[in-house]
C-alpha cells in the first residue's frame, strides 16, 4: 500500500460519507465542551427538541470564567450565569461535567489529556481554537464554532473538507535552556501567522521526538497561531507511557492491544505531504515576542525591529501599529524591556512540567521589586501535584501569588487581568491587543523565561542565569 | 439562517491585516448566553474611546461607512479565537458580506454557518476596492449564484471562488443539522462498524 501520513489515516477512518466534490461527513470521537461557546448550542437543541446524540463521547468543564481566588463564590453576575447555564445544560442533557468543585476541573485542553480522554487516532473537537493541543497524542483535534458545537451535539459528526497536509520538520537537538515554547515561537516567527492556513501540520524531527508529552502539547497548542486548523505529532513510546493508567485509558491486555493499533497510526516512511518546511532546532534561542501577534518575536539577544524592516507596505504598517500599541522604540534590546507583571499559566504552559521548570529558576530567589507575579496551574490536579512536590512554597517564598486553576489572565474573563498600559511576561499563547486586559501589553515567553523576568524585572537569557545570579 | 442570493450595499474599509476575533468582539462581551445583541459590542475597543464616546478616527465610524453591509479587510481576517460571537456581532451590526484576501479557517466556517458570505479575492483586487471605498460611500453588488462582485460606476468587476457546498447552503439558507440528520442511517452504520 502507498505510504500514508497519520493525517490521511485518521481522516479515512472517520469518514461516514465521502462523496467527491463535497465536504466529508466525519465522525467525532470526543467532544469537549466549555461554558463560553456552548450555551447557544444547547439552546438550539432545546428549541428544536433534539437530544445530545452521544453524551458518552461528550465531556464538559468550566474554565474561562472561573475565579482563581475563592473559586466557589463567583461575584460577576454574568460569569455566574454562564457557569450555572453549563451546569444546568449538562444535567439536562446527561453530559459528564468537571464542575468547579470537581478535583478534575481545569482548563479544557489540560484535563482531556490528564484524564486519558485524549488518545491517539481520535477525532477531537471543542468550541475552542486551542483544541489543537490534543494533537500531541497523534489525534486529529481542532477548534469549532458554536454552530458546529450544536451540530456535533446533535449528530456526533461534522462536515469537513479534507485538509492539506504539511510537515514541519525540526532538525537537530535543542540547546539547554531552550524549550518547546521557543520552538513554536520560532516556527511562527520564521513562517508567519498564516502559513498553516488550510493545512493540518505534523511536527517531525529529532527535536520533536526528544520532547515530553507536555512539551509536545505546548507545540501543538499554538498550531492555531500559525493559522493551521490542527497540528499533531505521530505517537510513540513517550505517548503510550504517558497514557498508561489514566482514567479513560483501557487497562491490561486491552491497553496492549490499543498500543498495537496506535503504533500503526504513525506516518509511514516515505509518505508525502502537500508542503514541507524545515527549521534548525539547534539554532533556536529563548524567544520573546515584542508585538501584537505571535509571529512578532525574536531571540533574547535580539532587538525590537524598525517599521522599515517590513518586507512590504502592509508589513511596515503592521510593525508600526504594533510598536505604537506596545509603546516600544525600534532598536530597543529585548533584555532592556522591563515588565510589571508575570503570568505563569494557560493551556500552553501550565502543566506540572512547566511549573517545575519555572520553579528551578525561582528557587531561593525573590520576585523583583514592583512586580506582580502569579502562578495559575492549568488544572486542580496540576495544582495538587505541585503542592505535593512543595512547588507552591518555592513560588510563594519568592513572592508569587499561588492560585486555583483556570484560564485566568490568559484572556482576563475572570477577575485576573493586566491593567491598561502595563507590561506582562506571559506564558500564554496570544499577545493580541487587549487580550490580557484593555491596553495591556503582552510578551509571550516560556515558563523559564517568565521566571527569569520575574526575578530580574526585565527579560534575561535563562541559559546564563547560574553565572549571573547573585548570592 | 437567512438565505443570501444577491446582495447590494454600502462598504466599510478596514485597512488592517490580521484582525483577530479578540478585536472583533472583546472577551468581556462573551458572557451572554444568547446569540443576539452582539452588534453593539462589535470592535468595541476600537469603536469607542475610554469615555464611551465613539472614536471618529475608527474606520466604521466614518460618515461614509454608515449603514455599510459589506466589509473590506486585509489578509488573515478573523484570526485567533474560534468564538462565533465574532460573526454574530458582524451580522447583528449589519454586515452580510466580507471581502478579504484571506481568512482564518474557523472564522470562515463560522461566517457561512450564519449566513455571512466571506468573499476571497486576490490582494490587488481587494486593494482596488479599498481605494474605491476609502472615505466615501461606495456600493457593491454581490451575486452569489454567479459568483460575481461589481460596482455600478467605477467599472470594478470580479469573480470569486466558493465551495459548491457552502454556496448551496447560503443560497438556500439551509439548516445544516437537518441535512445531516438525513444521513442518520450512515452514522448508525458507522458506529456499528467501528464500535464507538
Ligand atoms: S488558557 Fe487561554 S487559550 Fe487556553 S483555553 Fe483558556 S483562554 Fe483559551
Amino acid at each position: 500500500m502507498k505510504p500514508r501520513t497519520i493525517i490521511d489515516k485518521i481522516w479515512n477512518e472517520h469518514a461516514v460519507r465521502a462523496e467527491a466534490g463535497k465536504p466529508n461527513l466525519m465522525y467525532v470521537d470526543l467532544h469537549m465542551v466549555h461554558e463560553v461557546t456552548s450555551p447557544q448550542a444547547f439552546e438550539g437543541l432545546r428549541l428544536s427538541g433534539r437530544p445530545v446524540r452521544r453524551p458518552d463521547l461528550t465531556f464538559a468543564t468550566m474554565d474561562h470564567n472561573v475565579p482563581t481566588l475563592n473559586r466557589e463564590s463567583i461575584t460577576d453576575a454574568i460569569s455566574k450565569k454562564q457557569i450555572d447555564t453549563l451546569f444546568d445544560n449538562c444535567k439536562e442533557f446527561g453530559v459528564e461535567l468537571a464542575d468547579i468543585h470537581s478535583p478534575n476541573n481545569g482548563i479544557v485542553h489540560i484535563i482531556g489529556p490528564e484524564l486519558g480522554l485524549t488518545q491517539p487516532g481520535k477525532t477531537i473537537v471543542c468550541g475552542d481554537s486551542h483544541t489543537s493541543t490534543h494533537g500531541a497524542f497523534g489525534a486529529l483535534a481542532f477548534g469549532i464554532g458554536t454552530s458546529e458545537v450544536e451540530h456535533v451535539l446533535a449528530t456526533q459528526t461534522l462536515w469537513q473538507s479534507p485538509p492539506k497536509t504539511m510537515e514541519v520538520h525540526v532538525d537537530g537537538r535543542l540547546g539547554t535552556g531552550v524549550t518547546a515554547k521557543d520552538i513554536i515561537l520560532s516556527i511562527i516567527a520564521k513562517f508567519g501567522v498564516d502559513f498553516g492556513s488550510g493545512y493540518v501540520l505534523e511536527y517531525t524531527g529529532e527535536a520533536i521526538r526528544g520532547l515530553t508529552m507536555e512539551e509536545r502539547m505546548t507545540i501543538c497548542n499554538m498550531s492555531i497561531e500559525a493559522g493551521a486548523r490542527a497540528g499533531l505529532i505521530s505517537p510513540d513510546q513517550v505517548t503510550f507511557d504517558y497514557l498508561k493508567g489514566r482514567r479513560f485509558v483501557p487497562e491490561g491486555a486491552a491497553f496492549d492491544e490499543k498500543v498495537n493499533q496506535w503504533r500503526q497510526l504513525a506516518t509511514d516512511e516515505g509518505a508525502e505531504y502537500d508542503e514541507r518546511v524545515v527549521i534548525a532546532g539547534d539554532e533556536i534561542e529563548p524567544m520573546v515576542t515584542w508585538g501584537t501577534n505571535p509571529s512578532q518575536g525574536v531571540g533574547i539577544h535580539g532587538t525590537v525591529p524598525y517599521p522599515e524592516d517590513g518586507r512590504n507596505a502592509t508589513e511596515k504598517k503592521v510593525i508600526k501599529t504594533s510598536l505604537d500599541y506596545m509603546a516600544l522604540e525600534p532598536g530597543t534590546k529585548i533584555t532592556d524591556i522591563h515588565v510589571q507583571h508575570v503570568f505563569l499559566g494557560s493551556c500552553t504552559n501550565a502543566r506540572i512540567g512547566d511549573l517545575r521548570e519555572a520553579a528551578k529558576i525561582i528557587r531561593g530567589n525573590k520576585v523583583a521589586e514592583g512586580i506582580r507575579a502569579m502562578v495559575v496551574p492549568g488544572s486542580q490536579q496540576v495544582k495538587l501535584q505541585a503542592e505535593e512536590e512543595g512547588l507552591d512554597q518555592v513560588f510563594k517564598e519568592a513572592g508569587f501569588e499561588w492560585r486555583d486553576s483556570g484560564c485566568s489572565m490568559c484572556l482576563g474573563m475572570n477577575p485576573d487581568f493586566v491593567p491598561e498600559g502595563e507590561r506582562c511576561a506571559s506564558t500564554s499563547n496570544r499577545n493580541f491587543e487587549g487580550r490580557q486586559g484593555k491596553g495591556a501589553r503582552t510578551h509571550l515567553v516560556s515558563p523559564a523565561m517568565a521566571a527569569g523576568a520575574a526575578i530580574y524585572g526585565h527579560f534575561v537569557d535563562v541559559r546564563n542565569l547560574d553565572k549571573t545570579v547573585s548570592s | 439562517m437567512e438565505a443570501l442570493t444577491v446582495h447590494e450595499g454600502n462598504t466599510a474599509v478596514l485597512e488592517r491585516a490580521n484582525v483577530d476575533t479578540d478585536q472583533i468582539i472583546p472577551k468581556q462581551f462573551l458572557k451572554r448566553v444568547e446569540r443576539t445583541g452582539f452588534g453593539q459590542f462589535l470592535f468595541f475597543d476600537w469603536r469607542f474611546k475610554s469615555d464611551g464616546e465613539e472614536d471618529p478616527s475608527f474606520e466604521l465610524n466614518y460618515p461614509s461607512a454608515v449603514n455599510a453591509s459589506i466589509l473590506i479587510a486585509d489578509h488573515n481576517f478573523g484570526s485567533g479565537s474560534s468564538r462565533e460571537h465574532a460573526p454574530w456581532a458582524l451580522q447583528d451590526y449589519g454586515f452580510r458580506v466580507i471581502v478579504a484576501p484571506s481568512y482564518s479557517d474557523i472564522f470562515y466556517n463560522n461566517c457561512v454557518k450564519n449566513g455571512i458570505l466571506p468573499v476571497r479575492l486576490p490582494e490587488n483586487q481587494v486593494y482596488e476596492l479599498m481605494q474605491n471605498g476609502k472615505n466615501r460611500e461606495y456600493h457593491l453588488t454581490v451575486d452569489l449564484q454567479n459568483q460575481q462582485i461589481s460596482d455600478k460606476n467605477e467599472g470594478f468587476q470580479a469573480t470569486f471562488e466558493i465551495d459548491p457546498y457552502w454556496k448551496e447552503m447560503l443560497l438556500n439558507g439551509w439548516d445544516e443539522i437537518s441535512i445531516t440528520l438525513q444521513y442518520e442511517e450512515d452514522i448508525e452504520a458507522y458506529e456499528k462498524r467501528v464500535k464507538v
